[in-house]
């Protein structure tokens, strides 16, 4: 409980040390295109339920529907990769040369095959994340030691129970450090997305506001994006502490 | 009853095949411990892996209780090296872990779990994770697996090892007093020789290049704390260590 305060600390200083640098920017530029903080929380106060919260859900759904397709797939064809080196021998192959691929550059095709609207952007979330989750899996489940399942071996475990007592949470840690990762990747792309074919999304609304040279409702979005961000990576974090306390 | 019959068991080393183990036969009757001594390299693991079913791929045939090894049909109890405790669980996760495995649900369970720690001195710790114990602690934890499952056989690889020597004899002594209790029939390798006369009624010695059993000895002296201190110990610890030097010359 102590740690949690001081993680808590360093999160309020953090936040504190960047409005500052914010307001002393501000107050030197002295120019509408960077309004000081308080204007803009000011604003983010009165239009976030009544507008930006529509948006914000809208990113954090396009992001969790993602997440989950791409772990569903992503996740067993790392177990796969990594515990059946002959699988990996096929596997691997497909997965390096598709890996490569820059997935903005599919975004045409996406949208050709899915349409502009919702599934293009989930599917964009889901390409850039899956082949990470694939390979930081299979790499976790490489590095494995053999002798770590040798008393499960002489017990005569099934293959779900190595999953249950030993893959799982031996590739747990290399499996988070991969989504966070993949989370930042999949945040801004998200947000090149959401500047065409939708009219919700934290990519929309900041574009938007921006087009209308409502420079205070465009900073509130920015803010509310980081939030967005402070909130995933914090629930990752939340995660690695409660299921890795085994680690030194 | 453990019985090894001609087994031979081969490495791929660089594309080539090296011989670990060639015509090893060897046999422990029931209730009874086996050490097997050797110096390192000589094949003592490979052994044991071969009894836990950890290697498929020998000549030759392994048989417990007049059949063949199938973890899954029987309860092996298998103690590496390292003790094998996974760092993700907890003592207390670690401790069930074979149980958990093999679905035994009795209803005494938590019970002999509970005074296996308190017999071993480790419990309080359930709640710890590997990590957070000493060495002599972590094969407490390894031992009281081993024992809460009631294996039918039970195999420990160098159990003692990495123990400074006060405590290996502490840990000699907890696992002779817990091994009283069922007579499981146990193989321990050792390289000690002083171990191996404490703990085994039978002594196989092994020698190297290629590894084979060249020898398997009664041992009267085994099992009882005062033999240890007699004149006729250290005689036949001197004996063995002879017929080690030996075996190491003539290969
Ligand atoms: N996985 C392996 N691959 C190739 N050679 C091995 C492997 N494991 C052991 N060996 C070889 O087999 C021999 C016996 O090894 P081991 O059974 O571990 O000996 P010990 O336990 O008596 O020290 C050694 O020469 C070792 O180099
Ligand atoms: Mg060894």
């Amino acid at each position: 409980m102590r740690k949690s305060k001081l993680v808590l600390r360093s999160y309020v200083l953090g936040a504190v040390f960047l409005l500052l640098l914010w307001w002393a920017v501000a107050l030197l530029v002295e120019l509408p295109i960077i309004p000081t903080p308080d204007k803009v929380l000011t604003k983010l106060g009165h239009v976030f339920f009544e507008a930006i919260a529509i948006h914000s859900a809208y990113s954090l759904w396009r992001i969790a529907a993602g997440l989950f397709l791409a772990v569903l797939i992503g996740y067993p064809l790392g177990l796969v990769m990594g515990y059946f080196k002959q699988a990996d021998r096929f596997l691997a192959p497909l997965v390096y040369l598709t890996y490569p691929i820059p997935k903005i550059a599919l975004l045409p095709i996406l949208m050709l095959l899915t349409g502009v609207g919702e599934w293009s952007k989930i599917l964009m979330i889901f390409l850039i994340i899956v082949f990470q989750v694939a390979i930081a899996l299979r790499d976790g489940i490489r590095a494995i030691p053999e002798e770590t399942y040798y008393p499960l071996y002489s017990l005569g475990a099934s293959f779900w129970q190595l999953f249950r007592h030993v893959i799982f949470l031996a590739s747990l840690p290399k499996f988070l450090t991969a989504i966070r990762v993949a989370m930042a990747t999949a945040v801004s792309v998200l947000f090149f997305t959401e500047t065409f074919g939708t009219q919700y999304g934290m990519g929309y609304y900041i574009m938007d506001a921006w087009l209308r040279v409502n420079y205070l409702e465009m900073y509130a979005g920015i803010v509310v994006l980081s939030l967005l961000g402070l909130l995933l990576f914090g629930i990752l974090d939340l995660l690695e502490y409660l299921t890795c306390r085994w680690q030194k | 009853m453990i019985e090894v019959e001609h087994l031979s068991v081969g490495y791929d080393a660089d594309g080539r095949e090296q011989s670990a183990l060639h015509d090893v036969s060897l046999t422990v009757p029931q209730g009874t411990v086996c050490a097997v001594i050797g110096t390192s390299g000589c094949g003592k693991s490979t052994l044991m892996k071969v009894v836990a079913g950890l290697i498929r791929k020998f000549q030759g045939t392994v048989r417990i209780d007049g059949c063949p090894v199938n973890p899954q049909e029987m309860k092996i109890g298998f103690m590496p090296q390292n003790y094998g405790l996974l760092p993700w669980k907890t003592v207390g996760e670690n401790i069930y872990l074979g149980c958990c495995i093999k679905g035994e649900e009795s209803a005494d369970l938590e019970v002999r779990g509970q005074a296996l720690c308190q017999r071993l001195g480790i419990a309080g710790l359930e709640k710890r994770f590997p990590h957070e114990l000493s060495g002599g602690q972590q094969q407490r934890v390894g031992l009281a697996r081993a024992f809460l499952l009631r294996p039918d056989i039970l195999l420990m690889d160098e159990p003692f090892s990495a123990l400074d020597a006060i405590t290996r004899e502490e840990m000699q002594e907890v696992f002779l007093d817990l091994w009283q209790e069922n007579h499981i029939t146990t193989m321990l390798v050792t390289h000690y020789v002083e171990e191996a006369l404490y703990l085994g009624q039978q002594i196989a010695l092994m020698s190297a290049h290629p590894g084979s059993v060249q020898e398997v000895m009664d041992n009267p002296l085994a099992g009882s704390a005062e033999e240890r201190h007699k004149p006729e110990f250290f005689a036949m610890g001197q004996r063995l260590r002879e017929k080690i030097r030996e075996m190491g010359a003539r290969s």
